[in-house]
């Protein structure tokens, strides 16, 4: 059962259409990479989750109930052009955004104590936040978000601004989140994190869905069945030592080894590659080849065309 | 709710802390009390002899009005028509006219004039006339209440001690009496205008005035605040808690409660400036010493009414004159006016400013669409200057009820005096706009919070009315 889940969404605008027909599921607590080329629909699909938009046609759920505006209260959303009062005080502005959750005055505070001690800006509350740096503001934001202990998260570019010791500091905390039972919907470009943060993932791309699943079952339908050996000991040409079919992909020499990557047809198996290698050099590495995800979110969107840049 | 409620003491509270608010706050009123204050120390400095005529037909004023370095009284013996003539003819100052009374003593006077009467000459004229009116009352008051004790009393033979013991409270209260001093212009062709009118005009501009100068300021408060969360990029996030137009009206009421309660600031310490003024300088405002110099059972100083000096009367009958006057004008509907006038112009273009807001990613670009919105109360306040001299006619009627300048135009006739009916129009018709206004900048702000660097124009405005949640 999904604990989230967007069914046939439908959004128009006046000139060209944001999402057609866009379907998923988000399983409790996961983390769901929401990716996509700039302009594909993301952001649309997110205020439609956020009800900020109503879609024209189709319907979220919350498990099974229909998504309705009592919901904001248990979704945190941290978006990707974010800001704060710069006129207001720091420690005043978390409480008011705290309490337009739907936290108690006195609940809030008490929250926003734990979590500035934790991270480290408590001498700041009663500064205006225009004197503090962005990074600053960014943990505010950070706090702020997920202060009500919504059982829904849904950052965009949560990464954005950070330096790379508090990069790592909110990565913890969304692993955190997880793990305390929080479903999370992570929107990036950042393809490394993705792979290192999401469990499932959907691509839109032209405001169309192309791909959906979880990462590893991706990952494996977009492997090509390649490896790639390193070795020393033979110059010689490679071609002619690998089976009928066998295709050699890239041959370079790093250094004191030779390093060779080949794909294999569809029935081989990796130990005959080994087997025709063998009596010739001797093997230093032998890996598959995997693709990244990045190379998955490029080939993925080229395959569906129109992709149009920064639009 | 809860959130709106929260959204409005927000915008409430982060405005009424900021440093521009609290000197607007304290400098509006010294500014009021000035107005109030300054006028009557300028009439004390004129050094010029003003010749005053004084037509008086009961004879009980002969020679009680003493020249002083300021006026130069003159009795004139003739008729009305013919004092008022031969005033104008001399080029005097003015004419005092004291009638003769029909049945009691004489308690009203007229001045005519060309310019308004000067407020330290009807002081001193009310004070002059009320100590004789009083001081006369008072002697037979004392005569009668000794005849009630001793019939065989000769009048002759009063002497002090017993008059003393004979003032009594109630003596007092039946002897003070008020002059009704009415001050008549002589116009350039002779023709009478009441100064009365003068009165109303200054209110109703006053009103007009504040009211215009009330929807700019905290009109484009709200298209700043708007602009504000708009550029900090902090909008995405409200939305996500609060419906726009849940954030779009906390706003708007927000600065709305910011100006009711600059209003009563305002109106609380101008009142507390000009109180304290008349405590700490009591010879200049003291408005009641005839009550002072007979208090009962005290000896009456016999020449009391020759020792006073100009200063000691002036300032309480420029308080009189002025509080006579606005009791002439509707109070009631006047300050309830005020107050819905003020909401309903407020709430019609602070929703309109807040839609531009919503419009628009910069202050610099609210331009082009400010003018339209400003050009109606630019011209209010310049049809206003029409108005009070004609409060009655079709121009005052009409754009005293168009909605866009009701607001200022009705407040400049109010104080005229204006048929309920025309008002009950003009306010149904303001109420009715700006449920329209709010509902057509809701839209429009829905949309225009999260549209980003896009130049706006009017016909797109027009299509996000009709875009869909």
């Amino acid at each position: 059962m999904a604990y989230f889940s967007v069914r046939n969404i439908t959004k128009r605008y006046a000139a060209h259409t944001a999402l057609s027909n866009v379907s998923m599921d988000v399983p409790e607590q996961s983390i769901f990479g929401l990716l996509g080329p700039n302009g594909a629909g993301k952001t649309s699909l997110i205020r439609i989750i956020n009800q900020i938009t109503g879609p024209d046609e189709g319907e979220v759920y919350f498990g099974n109930e229909k998504l309705a505006p009592h919901h904001v209260d248990r979704i945190g959303y941290l978006p990707e052009e974010r800001g704060l009062y710069k006129k207001m005080k720091v420690g005043e502005q978390a409480l008011y955004l705290a309490q337009l959750k739907g936290v108690s005055k006195s609940d809030a505070l008490k929250k926003l104590k734990y979590w500035f001690e934790k991270f480290e800006i408590q001498a700041w509350w009663n500064k205006k936040v225009e004197e503090l740096s962005k990074g600053m503001q960014q943990k505010v934001q950070f706090i702020v978000t997920i202060i009500h202990e919504p059982s829904l998260l849904i950052f965009d570019e949560p990464f954005s601004g950070f330096d790379p010791i508090n990069v790592n500091l909110l990565k913890d905390e969304i692993l955190n989140l997880r793990k305390n039972g929080a479903t999370i919907i992570f929107s990036t470009h950042n393809m490394a994190s993705v792979e290192e943060l999401c469990d499932n993932i959907a691509l839109i791309n032209n405001s169309h869905k192309i791909l959906e699943g979880s990462v590893k079952e991706i990952k494996k339908r977009y492997k090509t069945n390649t490896y790639s050996i390193d070795f020393d000991g033979y110059s010689g040409p490679v071609q002619s030592l690998l089976p009928a079919g066998f295709m050699l992909a890239e041959d370079k020499t790093d250094d004191d080894l030779r390093q060779v990557t080949v794909t294999l047809p569809a029935s081989a198996n990796q130990n005959e590659l080994l087997n025709a290698f063998m009596p010739y050099v001797s093997i230093h590495a032998f890996r598959e080849i995997i693709p990244t995800m990045n190379e998955i979110f490029i080939k993925t969107v080229h395959a569906a065309g129109n992709h149009s840049i920064n639009s | 709710m809860n959130k709106i409620i929260l959204v409005i003491k927000r915008e409430y509270l982060s405005r009424v802390q900021k440093k521009s608010f609290i000197v607007m706050t304290i400098l509006g009123p010294i500014l009021m009390a000035a107005l109030f204050i300054v006028p009557i120390y300028l009439s004390q400095m004129s050094d010029e002899v003003k010749k005053v005529d004084i037509l008086d037909e009961t004879g009980w004023f002969i020679n009680k009005f003493e020249n002083s370095e300021r006026f130069n009284f003159e009795y004139v013996f003739t008729d009305l028509e013919t004092a008022k003539t031969a005033m104008m003819a001399k080029k005097g100052y003015a004419l005092l006219y004291i009638p003769r009374p029909e049945v009691s003593v004489p308690a009203s006077a007229m001045i005519f004039s060309e310019k308004q009467a000067s407020i330290d000459l009807k002081g001193y004229i009310k004070s002059v006339m009320g100590k004789e009116v009083e001081n006369q009352k008072l002697g037979a008051e004392i005569i009668r209440e000794i005849k009630k004790a001793n019939p065989d009393f000769n009048a002759s033979a009063s002497d002090t001690a017993s008059r003393e013991s004979i003032v009594s409270e109630e003596i007092l209260k039946n002897i003070k009496t008020n002059i009704k001093l009415t001050s008549i212009r002589i116009g350039e062709q002779g023709k009478e205008e009441k100064s009365f009118t003068e009165v109303s005009m200054g209110v109703g501009m006053f009103a007009g005035i504040l009211i215009y100068f009330f929807i700019f300021l905290f009109g484009s408060q709200v298209m700043r605040g708007v602009i504000e969360e708009k550029v900090s990029r902090i909008v995405e996030v409200i939305v996500s808690s609060v419906k726009p137009f849940q954030l779009m009206m906390g706003k708007i009421v927000g600065v709305a409660l910011v100006g009711l309660t600059q209003f009563m600031l305002w109106v609380v310490l101008t009142l507390a400036i000009v109180t304290v003024f008349q405590t700490v300088m009591p010879e200049k405002m003291k408005s009641n010493e005839t009550a002072q110099t007979f208090k009962p059972g005290t000896r009456i100083p016999a020449s009391a009414e020759a020792n006073i000096n100009f200063e000691e009367a002036e300032n309480p009958d420029n308080m009189d004159r002025i509080i006579e006057a606005l009791r002439s004008i509707d109070y009631g509907t006047m300050i309830f006016s005020f107050i819905f006038f003020f909401l309903g112009g407020y709430l019609l273009y602070g929703a309109m400013f807040a839609a531009i807001g919503a419009a628009v990613d910069n202050e610099t670009d609210t331009q082009q669409f400010m003018m339209p919105v400003t050009i109606p109360l630019i011209l209010a306040i310049i049809v206003a200057q029409f108005v009070i001299n004609n409060p009655e006619g079709p121009v005052a009627f009409w754009f005293s009820i168009i909605p866009f300048t009701s607001p200022i135009i009705m407040m400049v006739r109010i104080p005229f005096g204006v048929p309920y009916w025309e008002l009950a129009l003009s306010m149904a018709l303001l109420t009715a706009t700006f449920i329209a206004a709010v509902w057509m900048a809701g839209r429009i702000y829905r949309t225009g919070i999260l549209m980003y660097g896009k130049k706006v124009s009017w016909a797109e405005l027009g299509k996000w009315l009709f875009y869909k949640g």
